[in-house]
């Protein structure tokens, strides 16, 4: 267990190593020169020239990519090149606003998904349960800007139940955790589906029908403790999905979160921004999916982690 | 993540005119219904970038920094008038090398000490420090010793001394017509050194000025809220309490709440999907101010590549450009151009009518340069809308005298660039990107968009336009320091442009007008909703009337 973990680890640096080079790389390519947009417009050629060297972008690229890796290492992200605020800050300060919408997210689609996929099971085969899986398609594969504006045209400024975006209270995360989770409720539903239809099908619930247990009974407490299981460790897994979901959900709902700020940095070429922002959201995805896998053998021993 | 390399209009600072507040008063009329009190909301899409004076150069932080700080010089409220700041006089040598401000005494900084002649040359010398990395450097390249600041081997201005604590002596290299005009950018504010020291860096965060109100919270990505300044040194002003500015807001969000009466300015305007609803409807329309802006939107000619290095080419392209249909394709938002200068710039010409559309004429004088069937080209445009619509326009134009242009439509960066590469755009929509004066003065339309300077690599010149006799008569016009010549100046400039227009470097195209949307619980004369300097509005003098 410690060997796996150990190695998962090392793999799991490698990984965020090989983002870091691709970003750096990609923005360094990029032709947009993040100096012109620092200095504007009425800046001489003498004052442009003064920023890139400031900012070391006269460098070769080795040496911007290693001084940054040295920062790094050494727990300095830079800082934001037109806020000439230090990036940590800047995402610190967001990172609670974005761990709150995925919670907030997690919980949406775990309920509906799982309650859906339950009702489909129960009734499988029947017109509901082929409604519900068609609405689950459609969950899956709606793009999120456009569920997003739906939403927000429905249920905030026609029928006024939810505030028009915007952060501070309960009723400003509704609709953006609903956004991002629904697509997760898709998958859920038909997971849960398919895991409740296999239980239902074991041994052990027919012995307890059998014993003459009632079936709300049965259901709720021998069925669905073991459909959920599995379903479980999915979840590490949804932090991946959500990293590229808050750029867009963030943006049309307003949300103050770390998406919302890397759409802002790709706009104006602050390329310590979109750096910081792209190692934190890979470094979410790396640990979710270790979180995925170490979570596995405690629900189910069969697995072994090697 | 995925990386998009899309650009949206980073639009740089802008200063917009008021079209009616040119004939002047000497100074603001207080207001007799203003009352003070009460809170505001203002909203915007993107964060505040920076509250440092020296760094801030973008038109969302530009008039916020105004009310935190005071410069020597300032403008009448809602005018382009100089008006003395935190100088109560000045004088200007017979040469019209040497600037003499008086200081107003006892004004203090919002951390209560007195600011004094030292601060003004600590902030000057800050400003021009490369180490300060401002973008606005540049702009005080006419002080004396300026060569030595940009270059590293001097750390503070030789022209600038301060004679005692309350008057300060400017020293220039050359007469400069345009530098108190440059003392009243936010670039020449002044701030107190020790809280510069204090924050480094991160004094963006944590201003501290003598202007009219103080930062009292900043919530990143959330919120930035300026309070009161009761010790302000300018009397009965500002009116508001408060001002919240809360961002991450889209501007049709915005709208949806301004219309909810849950927000006083929508920082971003008026969004174009809704703007004919909002006009359309006369109680909305109330609530909007118009007015003009420093602002011209033009294609540029690319005179270093054939057959745009023939004039009679580019007067041509000039004569088919339907200017009144382009107008129209943006909702009416902007007024047809004869000129490079905006009609609210002193020098425009206004018995000038520029170049007429007529397609047939335009199509003799290419068969008379030698292209009697027309020709290939390119036009490269930036890529959010209008500006595609509008390039297929030209497009549609140019086609009517057999010019066969291919659009390139790209991200607002890689136009630039394309713009700054010698021999690579042979014409360019300058839709997004387009030329705002920095102050209100017609040579701020010259040196980089259409002088020598500007015509190098990296340079905002796109049409590669270089006429050293203009140059030189720019020079000259620009060392005419004497307010009493003004007018001579003027026409100088005026001269200028109409030489300019004889060789067609550029079609200026139209003039986009300002467009400001309130509450209707706001106050104040209209033109502090579309002060030329203040965008959207000029926080200090604006109140509420319930």
């Amino acid at each position: 267990m410690l060997a796996y973990l150990t190695r998962r680890l090392i793999q799991s640096a490698l990984i965020l190593l090989g983002v870091s080079f691709i970003t750096f790389f990609l923005l360094y390519v990029l032709p947009a020169d993040p100096v012109r947009q620092i200095a504007g417009r009425s800046a001489t050629a003498e004052t442009v020239a003064n920023i890139r060297h400031q900012l070391g972008l006269d460098q070769p690229f080795v040496v911007q990519y290693a001084r940054y890796l040295g920062g790094l290492v050494q727990g300095d992200m830079g800082r934001s090149y037109l806020q000439k605020t230090e990036v940590a800050t800047l995402i610190a300060a967001r990172l609670p606003a974005t761990l709150l919408l995925m919670l907030g997210a997690i919980v949406a689609e775990l309920v509906i998904g799982l309650s859906l996929g339950v009702i489909a099971a129960i009734r499988r085969g029947g017109a509901l349960d082929q409604s519900l899986m068609i609405t689950s398609f459609v969950a899956v594969s709606a793009p999120q800007f456009v569920v997003g504006l739906l939403l927000l045209y429905v249920f905030a400024v026609k029928l006024s139940w939810f505030p028009i975006g915007g952060y501070g209270s309960f009723s400003h995360l509704v609709l953006p955790a609903l956004t991002l989770g629904i697509m997760g409720s898709g998958w859920y539903s038909r997971m849960m589906r398919s895991s409740m239809i296999d239980v239902l099908r074991s041994d052990y619930i027919r012995t307890a029908r059998a014993k003459g247990l009632k079936r709300m009974r049965v259901l709720a407490l021998h069925a669905m403790p073991n459909a959920i299981l599995p379903i479980i460790a999915m979840i590490g897994i949804d932090i991946g999905i959500f990293m590229s979901g808050i750029v867009v959900v963030e943006s049309v709902f307003g949300w103050p979160g770390i998406g919302q700020l890397a759409w802002q940095a790709i706009q104006r070429v602050d390329i310590p921004i979109i750096m910081g922002v792209t190692l934190v959201s890979a470094c979410a995805i790396v640990l979710g999916n270790l979180l995925a896998d170490m979570i596995t053998p405690f629900i189910d021993p069969r697995i072994k982690l090697r | 993540m995925s990386l998009m390399k899309t650009m949206l209009a980073t639009s740089a600072m802008a200063v917009s005119l008021s079209l009616a507040s040119l004939a002047g008063a000497q100074d603001y009329q207080p207001d007799p219904n203003a009352k003070p009190g009460g809170n505001i909301i203002v909203t915007y899409k993107d964060d505040v970038a920076t509250l440092d004076p020296a760094i801030g150069y973008d038109w969302q932080n530009w008039s916020m920094i105004k009310s935190v700080f005071d410069g020597l010089m300032d403008y009448v409220p809602g005018t382009t008038e100089l008006r003395p700041g935190l100088a109560e006089s000045y004088e200007i040598s017979d040469d019209g090398k040497t600037f003499t401000f008086h200081l107003r005494k006892g004004v203090k900084f919002h951390n209560g000490r007195e600011m004094t002649a030292e601060d003004v040359k600590y902030s000057l010398d800050r400003v021009t420090t490369p180490a300060t990395q401002s973008p606005g450097a540049g702009f005080f390249g006419s002080i004396k010793g300026y060569d030595a600041m940009a270059d590293g081997s001097a750390t503070s201005l030789e022209g600038v001394t301060v004679v005692d604590p309350y008057t300060v002596q400017i020293e220039l290299s050359r007469p400069d017509a345009t530098f108190l005009h440059v003392m009243a950018l936010n670039f020449s504010s002044v701030v107190p050194k020790e809280e510069v020291e204090k924050y480094g860096t991160d004094f963006g965060k944590h201003p501290v000025g003598t202007g009219a109100f103080k930062l009292s919270d900043w919530t990143i990505g959330q919120q930035l809220v300026l309070t009161k300044n009761a010790d302000y040194w300018r009397d009965g002003v500002p009116y508001l309490d408060q001002i919240t500015f809360e961002v991450g807001q889209e501007p049709i969000v915005a709208l949806l709440r301004l219309q909810k009466g849950e927000v006083d300015v929508p920082g971003d305007g008026i969004p174009p999907a809704k703007f004919n609803e909002v006009m359309g409807n006369p109680d909305e329309a109330s609530h909007v101010v118009v007015g003009g802006q420093l602002h011209t939107g033009y294609i540029t000619l690319n005179v270093e590549m054939a057959p745009f290095d023939k004039v009679e080419v580019r007067q041509a392209i000039n004569m088919a450009i339907n200017k009144d249909r382009i107008v129209q394709m943006i909702n009416g938002r902007a007024t047809p151009a004869t000129q490079p200068l905006p009609p609210s710039m002193p020098g425009y010409t206004k018995d000038y009518a520029g170049y007429a559309f007529d397609p047939e004429k335009a199509k003799a004088m290419l068969a008379e340069a030698g292209y009697p069937d027309g020709f290939e080209t390119e036009l490269y445009v930036m890529n959010t809308d209008p500006n595609p619509r509008i390039a297929q326009a030209i497009q549609q134009d140019l086609s009517s005298i057999g010019v066969r242009a291919d659009i390139k439509a790209l991200a607002q960066a890689n136009v630039i660039e394309a713009g700054g590469t010698p021999k690579t755009a042979p014409m360019i929509w300058s839709g997004g990107m387009a030329w705002i004066a920095d102050f209100p003065d017609p040579s701020n339309f010259y040196g980089p968009i259409l002088g020598c300077a500007g015509a190098v690599e990296g340079g905002w010149n796109w049409s590669w336009y270089c006429n050293k006799d203009l140059d030189a008569m720019a020079a000259e016009a620009d060392s005419i320091v004497d307010p009493a010549k003004t007018d001579e100046r003027l026409k100088m400039w005026s001269d200028i442009y109409m030489k300019v227009m004889e060789d067609a470097p550029w079609v200026p195209v139209f003039n986009e007008n300002r467009y400001t949307m309130k509450s209707t619980r706001m106050g104040g004369a209209d033109a502090l909703y579309v002060d030329p300097v203040s965008i959207p509005v000029n926080y200090d003098y604006v109140y509420v009337t319930e």
